[in-house]
């Protein structure tokens, strides 16, 4: 893909005064916005992507909109809902919260990553195909963070497997629609299907 | 979001001498609070100093008994260390009650010490607020008070301090290790936060420049341990009141005790004279109860959080019982 400047300073949540007191304010590259930018490779779902981005390019924005990869939602913003969730070198993270320029070195996964990254090279990973089975979603929009959570929470032998345990280890993943209850139902079926396999 | 510079250091001593003013350079490492706080104009540093390279990330146990926590481990490491699960109890359930997994796999040990208040005043730019902005006022005293505290508050700053880690910290007894301008110095954990006073502004004892490089926490102490969070739900949400405890026993009486407050206090709140209370008696529902008056005595609730006096009076006694049981059955 293509290298894309990262020129937009607004992207994330910001007042008003704010805006406008950036806006007013010079700085060393002559502008608030524009000519701060550094060059950075990010590996993505195995891809290496060089990217021109601003100190202040947020993980989360640089995937959507310098990247293209739009699965990866964005709800609160803030790291209170999961909608965010990426793998980085295998843990999931919220990727709302995580400078982009930071990232150079991690191997990062996204949800159209996910079934490769775990060596599913066709179709899709079980978590995947256990979530449209139960019907684990209503509106699908925490559905990826979701998914990439409970991915990461199958492969972590800290976290148990009782209901309790993953309940506690799912609960940074909000669904407003409140599908918990086929979420639950579709992570034990993928968890049976994954220890099948090995 | 507003901009900024960012650059990144591999040595203690580059981010010793990257810092000139605390407000101005902040050094960002799993940046849950910071990036949080500046996309909302809270915090406002004109350079982000990446800290995350450093060799900071190790849990080492010393000779003398204590363990060494590097800055960088995250909460999640920390939790789930055998050393932590198996010596400090307490500790390890603390951090899995607080936050989720993604945003524990990104925050750290010396991150979370920095941990600022969910004051929704504070968080938003538009009230009044000492704490952000000196000499503002405080629109939580009349305003929406129910999460706020009622131990250490001040009239000009009643937030909450929102760590359960830190609560943890105080229970096993810690110290933080900082290197500055001047070298390295040691705090004790519990003098590390400061009550806001005339100057909440002020919220810890750090100087320009001075990093945390570690926590060390205090040999294991004996006796059964618990960690009690209650909160509006039972997962992913900050305190309302929370108690870490650890209890010795002596027979039936207690021989020593250590008591830790979150989710009502200005910052992660010893109870040390619930803990001298405690000292000699029977391990005792009645005597749990008595020690809970003398944790909340000084206790000064606002037009709505008085409910979190009674709250905390329970998390003390259920959570005192929970690490007696404990005690118990390590004993048998």
């Amino acid at each position: 893909m293509a290298p894309t400047p990262y020129s937009r300073p607004g992207v994330g949540y910001c007042t008003p005064a704010a805006q406008a007191e950036i806006a007013e304010r010079p700085s060393a590259a002559g502008g608030a916005s524009a000519g701060n930018t550094r060059n950075v490779t990010l590996s993505v779902n195995g891809e290496q992507h060089r990217l021109a981005l601003e100190p202040n390019a947020i993980l989360l924005d640089v995937l959507r909109e310098e990247l293209g990869l739009f699965g990866t939602k964005k709800g609160c913003d803030h790291g209170q809902c999961g909608a965010c969730t990426v793998h980085v070198n295998g843990r999931s993270v919220n990727a709302c919260l995580m400078l982009a320029c930071m990232q150079e070195g991690a191997e990062i996964t996204t949800i159209e990553g996910l079934a490769r990254s775990a060596g599913y090279e066709q179709g899709q990973h079980p978590i995947q195909e256990a979530f449209l089975e139960h019907d684990a979603y209503q509106c699908g929009y925490c559905t990826a963070g979701q998914m990439m959570t409970a991915a990461a929470v199958l492969n972590d032998r800290a976290v148990a497997a009782d209901a309790a345990s993953v309940n506690d280890a799912m609960s940074g993943n909000i669904c407003r629609c409140g599908a918990y209850k086929n979420i639950r139902e579709a992570i034990e079926t993928a968890r049976q299907r994954m220890q099948g396999e090995s | 979001m507003r901009q900024f510079e960012l650059e990144s250091v591999e040595k203690v001593d580059q981010a010793v001498a990257s810092q000139r003013d605390q407000r101005r350079d902040a050094f960002v490492a799993g940046g849950t609070t910071l990036l949080d706080l500046v996309k909302l104009d809270v915090m406002t540093p004109e350079r982000m100093v990446d800290v995350t390279h450093l060799p900071l990330k190790r849990i080492e146990k010393l000779d003398d008994g204590r363990l060494k926590v590097g800055a960088l481990v995250t909460n999640n490491e920390l939790a789930h260390h055998e050393l932590v699960k198996r010596d400090y109890a307490v500790l390890s359930e603390a951090l899995l009650a607080g936050a989720s997994t993604g945003l524990r796999n990104l925050a750290t040990t010396a991150g979370n010490v920095m941990q600022r208040t969910r004051c929704p005043y504070y968080r938003d730019p538009a009230m009044p607020c000492n704490r952000r902005e000196p000499g503002s006022g405080c629109a939580a005293l009349d305003g929406i008070n129910r999460n706020h505290a009622v131990l250490g508050t001040s009239n000009r700053c009643i937030a909450t301090h929102p760590s359960d880690m830190c609560v943890g910290m105080v229970a096993v007894g810690a110290t933080i290790v900082v290197e500055g301008p001047q070298g390295s110095r040691e705090i004790p954990f519990e003098d590390y936060h400061l009550l806001p006073g005339d100057t909440p502004e002020k919220e810890h004892d750090l100087k320009d420049g001075e990093l945390i490089t570690h926590v060390i926490l205090d040999a294991p102490r004996a006796g059964g341990q618990h960690y009690l969070k209650l909160r509006d739900r039972a997962s992913y949400e900050f305190a309302l009141a929370s108690c870490a405890a650890i209890v010795e026993l002596d027979g039936d009486s207690v021989a020593s005790a250590r008591l830790a407050l979150g989710g009502v206090a200005t910052k992660p709140w010893r109870a040390e004279a619930a803990e001298k209370a405690l000292i000699g008696q029977p391990a005792t529902r009645e005597n749990f109860e008595r020690a809970a008056e003398v944790a909340l005595a000084d206790a000064v609730a606002y037009s709505h959080n008085g409910y979190k006096i009674t709250l905390g009076k329970q998390a003390i006694v259920r959570a005192l019982r929970d690490a007696t049981a404990r005690t118990t059955a390590t004993a048998a």
